[in-house]
């Protein structure tokens, strides 16, 4: 039980959290941990706030987590790492994109889009990684691919690297789109190496 | 080989290793994909889309009479709409085994109430199992399988949420080949009339004791004795979050069975032990049981009954354990904004919902599926909702009582092209024959939207992907009785607007169906004759912006505002509603 580590992704509906997840538990499997993987959709497919949790380790009891319980958090958009972030534990790790999605009420002026958001995560959380996944996939061809690239450096920063990533992509993603999503995980994971902190991994 | 499989793909091949021949469900989260898994067995097994709950339990009762291994499947507000034959089912017996399954949503991640659906079992005195996780989900699906047919009863199968979409690792094995039995006309058994069923309650009594006694041996439930200081007797996902927190420091009584309950079991383990604790999510409903038999035990009087469970709240509850979360949290509070699930950008419902939006002085009474979503801001477009197929009524109910009392508010209900297969057509029936005066909106987005697309009879195609009749919505509501049908296309907003207006006019029941497929949905090859046309994408012309915003009123999440209204050219499909909006023509399109 003590050894079993806690993953979290957040996001917006849309991004592909559940993909990125899914890739993360098939080489948690490989590595030969006991995986468990929880997810909550449903109430609509695109633009709420979407999470997914993943547990990994000898023998995993519970599938969920509740706060101040998760060894790594990785937030697809910026203002999602602020609204899980009790969630996470304390010293635990954060890989954040430093991206912004309004969302419905920010669009329609009810509310405004925090300032502030990085420099006030950054002066929270110890263990933090920011990343621009966006621009990132955006130089590789497709904005889409930033689920990849954030994978990349939560692998990083989870310490996860003796396995092999590159064929639980191309065993989860289309055909056509198996190049991009290479160059992806490995630039996550490039931009995360650059400032590894401390690994986390079991 | 082992697999890293939901709850939901755990049942379906379950039922398939179990030899199982037939299974029936309408989509409902969180048990939507127990059916979408169902069809990658379709050699072996017939399987459908059902329009409701209640048909989908009569297919699985009927291939059950006729000694198939069936199932059906539903989330927990599908089985009120099927507890009328169930409840009867469970009076005849089975001839081939019988499975129904009650997804339930502690929590409410996608429903509109949490109800424990465990009392339904007690309550029609069937036989119930919960299993903990995808594992047992698979296996247990075989020993209900058996289960039934040896006592000859239905057998609730009970999951929640997180066994329906958490995936654990699960040893795949092989089909084992059970032949159907054969067919014999009894009608003792299988015709419900008063004088049988006076016999078989007698029956249902009797085979209540001999399923007592199974259950106090059946292998679904296990005690693990560690420590005796504290015992805990748990089910389901309760099970893991109890394992979680108490490790082995305690004893657990894990029930897998749990109708009846195994009171000799529960007697010998509360015996044994110190201090009891009952764990369970909602409901006490293991609880009232034991504690009704004298035995002492601890449950709700420290775990909450209302919402999910999870281990710190049984770690906070039991053990006082409090929770470390990071420091400075507070500083962040107002980083926070809301964020509410919206209709996706190009959502056909959105153009609807705006043309409703500008209408004064009607109630619109809405129904269960995406366009739900209508009642937010800003379209702001929606009064009721209260559950599948209830947009009709309610909103025929509401015009009767307007009317009674003098008041001139007209009434537009909404409902979508799968709910009105659902049960939305009963309604539109009363509506015509009790003289309602309301505006019916079907939106027919030509598929099952909120679930994650299913077919539905008005999509031409089935559950195992054969072509098929689609049923013609126009055609149908004509031979309901109305008389006054429109049909639109809701991303035409002058088209809608003038459709709505002659639809509120009229005197007597109206009915508008704006038809466009989901902005998320693959096109049929009826779809692209249909609706062929490439969409091209808008952006905002800056000269011509007046800053007005009056197109965010759409509440696309394509649209935003920073000086100038601007357009996610990533998000933007092309549905032009907001270039209808804009009064300085300042939305265009992109490229001719």
């Amino acid at each position: 039980m003590s050894n079993v580590k806690s993953v979290l992704l957040v996001g917006v509906g849309g991004q592909g959290i559940i993909l990125a997840s899914q890739i993360l538990s098939s080489g948690l499997i490989e590595a030969g941990f006991d995986v468990k993987m929880s997810e909550v959709h449903g109430m609509a497919q695109r633009g709420g706030s979407v999470t997914t949790q993943v547990r990994y380790g000898d023998k995993v009891d519970s599938p969920i987590i509740g706060k101040g319980s998760a060894d790594v958090m990785v937030a697809f958009e910026k203002v999602e790492a602020v609204r899980w972030l009790e969630y996470l534990k304390p010293g635990g790790a954060l890989v954040v994109n430093n991206y912004e999605i309004p969302s419905a009420t920010v669009i329609s002026g009810a509310e405004a889009y925090p300032d502030g958001v990085m420099e006030k995560l950054e002066a929270t959380v110890e263990n933090i990684y920011v990343i621009d996944a966006a621009k990132e996939a955006m130089e590789l061809g497709n904005i889409k691919a930033q689920n990849i690239v954030l994978l990349g450096g939560l692998i990083k920063a989870m310490g996860v690297e003796g396995v092999d990533w590159d064929k639980m992509v191309e065993q989860t993603v289309k055909p056509r789109f198996v190049d991009l999503n290479l160059k992806a995980i490995n630039k996550g994971m490039e931009l995360v190496a650059s400032e590894v902190k401390e690994e986390v991994g079991v | 080989m082992k697999k890293l499989l939901t709850g939901n793909e755990a049942i379906a091949r379950g039922f398939y290793e179990a030899g199982g021949h037939v299974a029936a469900a309408y989509p409902g989260t969180p048990s939507t994909e127990i059916l979408e898994n169902m069809e990658q067995y379709k050699e072996d097994i017939y399987c459908e889309w059902s329009p409701n709950e209640k048909v989908a339990m009569e297919v699985a009762i009927g291939a059950s009479m006729a000694g198939a291994r069936s199932l059906a499947a539903m989330k927990h507000v599908g089985l009120n709409v099927a507890a009328d034959p169930i409840m009867t089912y469970a009076y005849l017996g089975v001839n081939g085994g019988f499975v129904f399954i009650s997804a339930d949503d502690p929590g409410m991640h996608s429903s509109q109430n949490e109800q424990d659906n465990r009392y339904f079992a007690k309550f029609g005195k069937m036989a119930m199992v919960e299993p903990t996780d995808s594992q047992e989900s698979k296996d247990y699906i075989k020993e209900a399988l058996r289960v039934s047919e040896e006592y000859d009863v239905p057998v609730l199968f009970r999951v929640t949420t997180r066994v329906c979409h958490s995936k654990t690792l699960v040893e795949l094995g092989e089909r084992t080949e059970v032949a159907k039995k054969p067919y014999v006309k009894n009608v003792g058994k299988f015709l419900a009339a008063p004088a049988h069923a006076k016999v078989l309650h007698v029956t249902l009594e009797e085979r209540l004791a001999r399923l007592e006694e199974y259950s106090n041996n059946s292998p679904l439930n296990t005690v693990e004795m560690n420590d005796k200081k504290i015992g805990i007797i748990t089910s389901g996902i309760s099970y893991q979050y109890a394992k979680e927190v108490f490790g082995n420091t305690a004893s657990y009584l894990k029930i897998g069975f749990t109708n009846p309950l195994p009171f000799k079991m529960i007697e010998a383990f509360a015996k044994e032990v110190e201090t009891l604790y009952v764990i369970e999510e909602l409901e006490p409903y293991m609880e009232e049981q034991i504690k009704a038999r004298g035995i002492k035990c601890i449950g709700k009087e420290l775990i909450p009954n209302v919402g999910e469970l999870n281990p710190d709240i049984i770690a906070k509850a039991l053990l006082g354990r409090e929770i470390r979360t990071i420091e400075g949290l507070d500083n962040l509070h107002d980083s926070i904004i809301k964020r509410p699930p919206t209709l996706c950008a190009g959502c056909p419902h959105r153009g609807l919902f705006y043309s409703l939006s500008k209408i004064k002085n009607v109630m619109v009474t809405g129904d269960i599926g995406c366009y739900t979503l209508g009642f937010t801001q800003p379209l702001n477009s929606m009064d009721t909702c209260v559950c599948m197929g209830g947009s009709i009524s309610t909103g025929h109910g509401a015009a009767k009582a307007f009317k009674q009392a003098g008041e001139d508010k007209k009434v537009v209900s909404v409902i979508g092209d799968s709910t009105f297969f659902h049960t939305g057509m009963n309604s539109l029936v009363d509506v015509v024959y009790n003289k309602g005066n309301t505006v019916t909106v079907i939106l027919d987005n030509r598929i099952t939207g909120m679930t994650g697309h299913q077919e539905n009879p008005g999509t031409g195609y089935t559950l195992m992907g054969d072509k098929t009749i689609a049923i013609n919505i126009p055609n149908l509501v004509k031979a309901l009785g109305v008389e006054d049908i429109q049909i639109v296309n809701p991303l035409n907003l002058k088209e809608t607007d003038a459709a709505l207006k002659k639809a509120l006019e009229f005197d007597g029941p109206s009915v508008v169906i704006t038809r466009w497929p989901c902005v998320l949905k693959k096109f049929s090859q009826e779809d692209k004759s249909e609706f062929g046309c490439e969409l091209k994408k808008y952006k905002v012309n800056e000269d011509k912006c007046k800053s007005c915003k009056l197109c965010l009123k759409s509440g696309c999440p394509a649209l935003s505002f920073d000086k100038y209204a601007k357009i996610d050219p990533d998000m933007c499909v092309g549905c032009s509603v907001c270039a209808q909006i804009c009064p300085f023509e300042a939305i265009e399109r992109v490229g001719e």
